[in-house]
């Protein structure tokens, strides 16, 4: 109970901050906003970027804010690399930027410039899957697919380190990328595949 | 995120004397974009130092210098750290996953910021995020809270497993000034405890900047493990976590290090426990003795008693381990 | 030539190619013209209202659009009936930014629409608000005296009220021989699929929408959307063909698709919401309860009492329940039973059915308290379970339609070498671990629904289906396409499966392990009346080989209709189609499940599961080794995305008893780990090789495929299975899910 008192107590210190600065607004709220916006409110700042995805080479213009993930996304139109968590936690935005596998959601899009990068739309080549993609399909190593494409990537990195040498190695190798259907037996088995060949 | 500006500063020298109030110089990025995310860190400019810092090693007889750029991954791979410093690949290979490890950096490492859920969540009480709004964590879900060096204004843990293996070696900081003037500080001066200002984590003077770490060369390359126990086997952070570091002269202890993580608001070295077994036997029952000496210093919170019984099982465990590394 | 069947061969995903090339795509994948981004903003407080909100800061930032709140929402259909959808529970459903009130934290408050998502989130954190916080209470176990039965409802016909007491449950127990009696506590959960909930409408102009949603029933949200916004049904299109896992919680329509509408309406725009982690956290899940079973058995080992209570939390809104104390005498025969289920209304956001719903909630429970009653008497687990078993259902007397469970526990067990562990606790080690074995029953209703399916042929003789139903990750569309190949006589390859989509023909929400036995039987039922009429155009064509054939004597066999006895002579599909002026020749079915029929009988899937799990003597970290899990679920269509169902709840299995959970501050009143990073699911290195039986079931009851659903079945036995397998290794019992292994410290 004494809790509940301290946490409004927090609550209503915010309230009260917030309520003081509603009462200063003049009577033409907007029109106040607008003289002073530029003041209290930072303007966006866009600058071109230059990147090089998929052996690709992309001018854009975009918001310094942009994420590597929104940017391929958004704006590109790579909807391949997904948005599990965009905090880092799940894997799911894994893309390879100079051949190492990163996470696009923490990745602003302004600091890979002219570095090569690789998003499981830059796999297959033409009609031919990679061995992975390949092995996820033959072994069932997905269900819904959604963190499918950070677990390829992760996983064609993992081969390509060459933290194959056990199953523990794979795993603990595969442990940045969540897949909640629950489909690890598969991926791992897939991995496995395309390590021994 | 708040809108901010870009620069790019060249080296150095730019980026120190580039730096306004309020703007925050971005690494790897992965703690900072996250921050940013949360409305936690809301700098007004990002000076992007990928390129200023060194992203080299260097060696020498009087050991090692890692440039602050070094991604972890990249550490956690050198052919010298394998072989002379191997303590440290090995907490570096148990954090994070190997997609951070490829992003995050040296330098970014050290000043990650705690992982606690009342300092995450912008509608927390938080004295380290908002400093006066409460410890939520002090009364409340403090399970993965601190057991030693906490005040009532704070009782978050410091998340990072490579700073554990740093001060167990007994690294230092290199830091650059504005004034282009370079300083060395000892790890165990780094980080902070929280005090009465735990919205501060660490020494580094204002607009001061990692250049690199150094670790002087030992010995405990041949004994040594570093062993975290979390809730789940791999990429979460630690509950507890031990690095330990033994010389061996035939069965007897002729140096120790004893660190732990998830126990403080820095990384914790255990003195008293090292000072006791220097000059033992490598025997179970001064291990046991050991862990029990670094038990006794905890005083844990209210959800978080485990931690202790936790914590002399892991040094117990990884001091046995050093024996067999 | 014959085509070979398709059913029962582990054929690989036909939208595998899509999932691996990134080119699956999801809600929020759909990129259309001036395409608005909406961001929720969500309420911090727990209880009380808002007393003054100002959005003209954020109005303020370049970019913005619009920010809708509960003083500037545009006015909606306001009664309650026409926001219910199928699955909501008795009460009165939430409306977003209805008003002030603030029922629960998390409840969204405002929603900024933007140019990007970006500025969107950046201006939801410039809106002032105002609070009046009043005293809340989130707390289940504080508060067991406001406990209440649940109210009854229309979606409490799948959740029916807990069974009549049968006999003298308190005098048998008092003279039992042996007795167990146990109180069990499980955390919160919630579903967190990997993919985020997300909305993407599309403007069409004339009061039409075209909605990309992440849900399990698109014309659920197709149906609340009309009815809440005013629009024609016909006018609202939902479709969801690609669905990043759901577990149930997308049964229900979820905030983002109702704020996503509006904004789109009200704008008249292209607009796009996207949740974000912390977000999926506030749309309902798998509630906190305590539960309490007393067992009792005579000097054999024979039950003779069994009580089983339980208390859920609900919200104060809506009685949310599920089946948690049924289960035990749908398995065990005793005489004498007792059985409650209550539901305590707190200041919570109303829970959500998440993968087997009260099943493996009160499953845990009773399988638990089984191995307890075990080392009582001092018999082996599956021996008790063995002695305890049961042909037909003990709470209504009447057969199953199929029962293999015994088949599923003598394989398993063989499998598992169950007959060589040492049965005494804390003694098998392996190294420095302490290695623990134990066992457990799994049941699940067997549910079908009705569906409706329209079948194709096409001039080039291939076969389209259709039906509404989504595909969740389930392998629906790879099973379908089996089952639709089978009952026409064409290959794979031939056939389409269209799905996804509110226009096809019907099929109710997907959930309950339904849909396979739902949108499948139809599909047979469909296909017969195609057939027959196929056969009626082919006999038309003049000299037809056919003519005068009645349906018995034909074979329907590689997109030809042959004679059984002369197969030479035969009509290809083609050839009809051609008769037909090239016209496609279709069909459209209902498949009912056979009500009147099965009220004979009981209808459940079963499974048996063991679980080895390694204890590290000094940290006490839990390892789960090794598990079986066999199912009997009448015939499996696909047996490679069956296995990987139960494989995957069997992963969810070690992820509810080890892992995840969702920690409330109760004196704050709101969940704090709204993130992967602290919500912990299993990641690929606590999972090791999970192996699935299949046991032979056959069910010539149950439905036109002799099929029973493996969604949910995979999950139930588990929990309870570990937690025996850990008290087996350390002696130590611990009844709260999850396990923390700092308990056994």
């Amino acid at each position: 109970m004494e809790k509940q008192t301290y946490s409004r107590r927090f609550f209503l210190s915010t309230s009260s901050m917030a309520a003081a600065a509603v009462a200063l607004i003049p009577g033409n709220v907007k029109a106040f906003y607008k003289n002073v916006k530029k003041r209290f409110i930072p303007a966006k700042s866009v600058n071109t970027l230059s990147l090089t995805i998929n052996q690709k080479q992309y001018t854009v213009q975009a918001d310094t804010r942009t994420t590597l993930l929104d940017l391929l996304r958004e704006q590109l139109q790579l909807t391949g690399s997904k948005k599990g968590c965009d905090h880092g936690q799940c894997g799911a935005c894994t893309v390879h930027v100079n051949g190492e596998r990163v996470l696009s959601c923490l990745t602003l899009a302004a600091l890979v410039q002219n570095q090569p990068i690789t998003t499981i739309e830059g796999l297959a080549e033409g009609d031919q899957l990679h061995p992975m993609q390949q092995a996820f399909i033959e072994c069932d190593g997905f269900q819904c697919g959604y963190c499918t494409p950070g677990q390829i990537m992760s996983a064609v990195a993992c081969v390509k380190e060459g933290h194959t040498h056990s199953v523990e190695e794979i795993k603990e190798f595969m442990s940045g990328n969540l897949c909640r259907c629950g489909a690890y037996n598969g991926i791992v088995e897939s991995i496995q595949k395309v390590a021994a060949r | 995120m708040k809108p901010f500006t870009l620069r790019k500063p060249n080296d150095i020298k730019q980026a120190l004397s580039g730096k306004k109030a309020g703007e925050a110089y971005i690494a790897g990025g992965t703690n900072l974009v996250d921050l940013m995310k949360k409305h936690i860190a809301e700098p007004d400019a990002l000076l992007d130092v990928t390129t200023a810092l060194s992203a080299g090693i260097e060696t020498s007889s009087r050991g090692i210098r890692i440039g602050a750029m070094v991604r972890n991954s990249h550490i956690a791979s050198h052919a010298a750290i394998q072989s002379q410093y191997p303590l440290l690949a090995k907490a570096i290979l148990a954090g994070a996953s190997p997609q951070i490890r490829n992003m995050a950096s040296t330098a970014g490492n050290l000043l990650q910021r705690t992982r606690c859920p009342y300092f995450y969540d912008i509608t927390l009480p938080c004295n380290k995020r908002k400093p006066g709004s409460g410890c939520g964590a002090l009364e409340g879900e403090n399970r993965m809270s601190a057991i030693v060096g906490y005040s009532e204004h704070c009782v978050a843990v410091h998340p990072s497993d490579m700073c554990v293996a740093l001060a167990a070696l007994d690294a230092s900081v290199v830091v650059s000034g504005s004034g282009g003037k370079s300083e060395s500080i000892p790890f165990a001066s780094f980080h902070r405890l929280p005090g009465t200002t735990p919205e501060i984590d660490n020494n580094l003077p204002v607009n001061a900047l990692i250049t690199a770490v150094e670790i002087p060369a030992n010995a405990f390359h041949k004994h040594y493990a570093y062993l975290k126990v979390r809730d789940r086997t791999s990429y979460a952070f630690a509950l507890v976590s031990v690095a330990a570091a033994l010389q061996l002269s035939g069965t007897k202890i002729t140096a120790a290090r004893l660190a732990s993580g998830g126990v403080a608001h820095k990384p914790w070295r255990w003195h008293e426990a090292e000072k006791f077994l220097q000059g033992k036997e490598a025997t179970a029952a001064n291990f046991s003795q050991a862990a029990a000496i670094a038990a006794r210093s905890t005083k844990p919170l209210s959800h978080n008693g485990y931690k202790v019984t936790m914590l002399q099982g892991a040094i117990e465990t990884a001091l046995h381990n050093c024996l067999n590394a | 030539m014959k085509t070979t069947p398709a059913v029962g061969t582990p054929l690989s995903r036909i939208e595998g190619k899509q999932k691996v090339t990134g080119t699956a795509r999801y809600a929020a994948d759909y990129n259309v013209p001036g395409l608005l981004h909406g961001y929720v903003v969500n309420s911090p407080i727990t209880k009380g209202r808002i007393v003054q909100v100002d959005t003209i800061p954020a109005l303020a930032v370049e970019g913005v659009v619009e920010v809708l709140t509960h003083k500037n929402r545009p006015g909606l259909a306001w009664f309650d009936l026409q926001y219910t959808d199928m699955d909501a529970p008795p009460g009165t459903v939430f409306k977003p930014l209805h008003n002030a009130d603030i029922l629960y934290n998390g409840q969204p408050v405002a929603l900024v629409v933007a140019t990007s998502f970006e500025t969107a989130r950046y201006a939801a954190t410039l809106i002032r608000f105002v609070w009046e916080e009043e005293p809340f209470d989130t707390c289940l176990q504080n508060h067991p005296e406001k406990a209440r039965p649940a109210k009854k409802g229309f979606a409490t016909a799948l959740r029916p009220p807990p069974p009549k007491p049968t006999g003298n449950f308190e005098a048998a127990f008092a003279n039992a021989a042996f007795t167990v009696d146990a109180d069990y506590r499980h955390s919160t959960e919630h579903h967190n699929p990997i993919e985020l909930f997300a909305t993407t409408t599309i403007y069409e102009g004339n009061g039409k929408l075209t909605i990309y949603d992440k849900t399990q029933g698109t014309i659920n949200n197709q149906l609340f959307v009309a009815n809440v916004f005013g629009l024609h049904y016909k006018n609202v299109q939902v479709l969801a063909p690609f669905v990043g896992g759901a577990f149930g919680s997308g049964l229900r329509p979820q905030y983002q698709l109702f704020l996503c509408v509006m904004a789109a309406l009200h704008l008249k725009r292209n607009v796009r919401v996207v949740l974000d982690r912390k977000q999926m956290f506030s749309l309902g899940h798998r509630p906190q309860s305590l539960q309490n079973l007393r067992f009792g058995a005579d000097a054999t080992g024979k039950l003779t009492a069994m009580s089983h209570l339980a208390v859920s939390e609900t919200s104060q809104f809506e009685d949310y329940t599920e089946q948690v104390v049924a289960w035990s005498h749908k398995l065990y025969p005793a005489p004498n039973t007792l059985f409650d289920f209550k539901v305590v209304p707190l200041h919570l956001n109303t829970p959500i059915d998440m993968r087997a719903p009260g099943g493996c909630t009160g499953m845990h429970a009773i399988e638990c308290a089984m191995d307890e009653l075990a080392y009582r008497i001092g018999i082996d687990p599956l021996q008790l379970r063995l002695l305890n078993y049961s042909e037909t259902d003990p709470s209504t007397g009447k057969p199953f339609t199929s029962k293999a469970l015994k088949t599923c526990y003598l394989r398993a067990a063989t499998q598992f070498d169950w007959f060589k562990r040492d049965g005494r606790p804390g003694v098998t080690t392996r190294g420095n671990k302490l290695v623990g074995y134990g066992m457990a029953t799994g049941i699940w209703d067997a549910y079908q629904f009705p569906a409706r399916v329209e079948a194709i042929i096409t001039a080039e003789g291939k076969l389209v289906v259709h039906n509404a139903t989504t595909d969740i990750g389930t392998g629906t569309l790879t099973v379908m396409t089996q089952i639709a190949a089978d009952a026409m006589g064409l290959p794979v390859a031939a056939v389409t499966f269209e799905y996804g989509d509110s226009k096809k023909p019907f099929s109710m929400f997907q959930g309950g392990s339904a849909i396979t036995a739902s949108t499948g039987s139809a599909i047979m039922v469909t296909a017969e009346v195609l057939k027959k009429k196929l056969l009626k155009k082919a006999q038309s064509i003049p000299n037809s080989p056919l003519k005068n054939a009645g349906m018995e004597e034909v074979i329907f066999t590689n997109g030809t209709i042959r004679l059984r006895q002369t197969p030479r002579q035969a009509v290809s599909f083609k050839q009809i189609i051609a008769a037909n002026n090239g016209k496609p020749i279709k069909t459209t079915r209902m498949g009912m499940p056979h009500a009147i029929k099965l009220r004979k009988y009981t209808k459940a899937t079963h499974s048996a599961c063991f679980v080895e799990v390694e204890v590290d003597k000094d940290l006490k970290t839990i390892t789960v080794t090794r598990a079986i899990t066999a199912v009997a679920a009448g015939k499996i269509i696909n047996p490679k995305t069956a296995r990987s169902q139960i494989s995957g709840s069997m992963v969810w299995g070690i992820s509810k008893a080890l892992h995840e959970e969702t920690i409330l501050d109760e004196h704050l009143g709101k969940y704090i780990n709204t993130n992967l990073g602290e919500y912990h699911i299993p990641v690929h290195a606590d999972i090791n090789t999970l192996e699935v039986i299949f046991a032979e079931e056959e069910d010539t009851l149950i439905n036109e495929l002799g099929s029973k659903g493996v969604g949910e079945i995979g999950l139930v036995a588990m929990p309870a299975a570990i937690a025996n397998a850990v008290f087996h290794a350390t002696g130590k019992r611990v009844n709260k899910l999850p396990i923390h292994f700092d308990e056994l410290l």
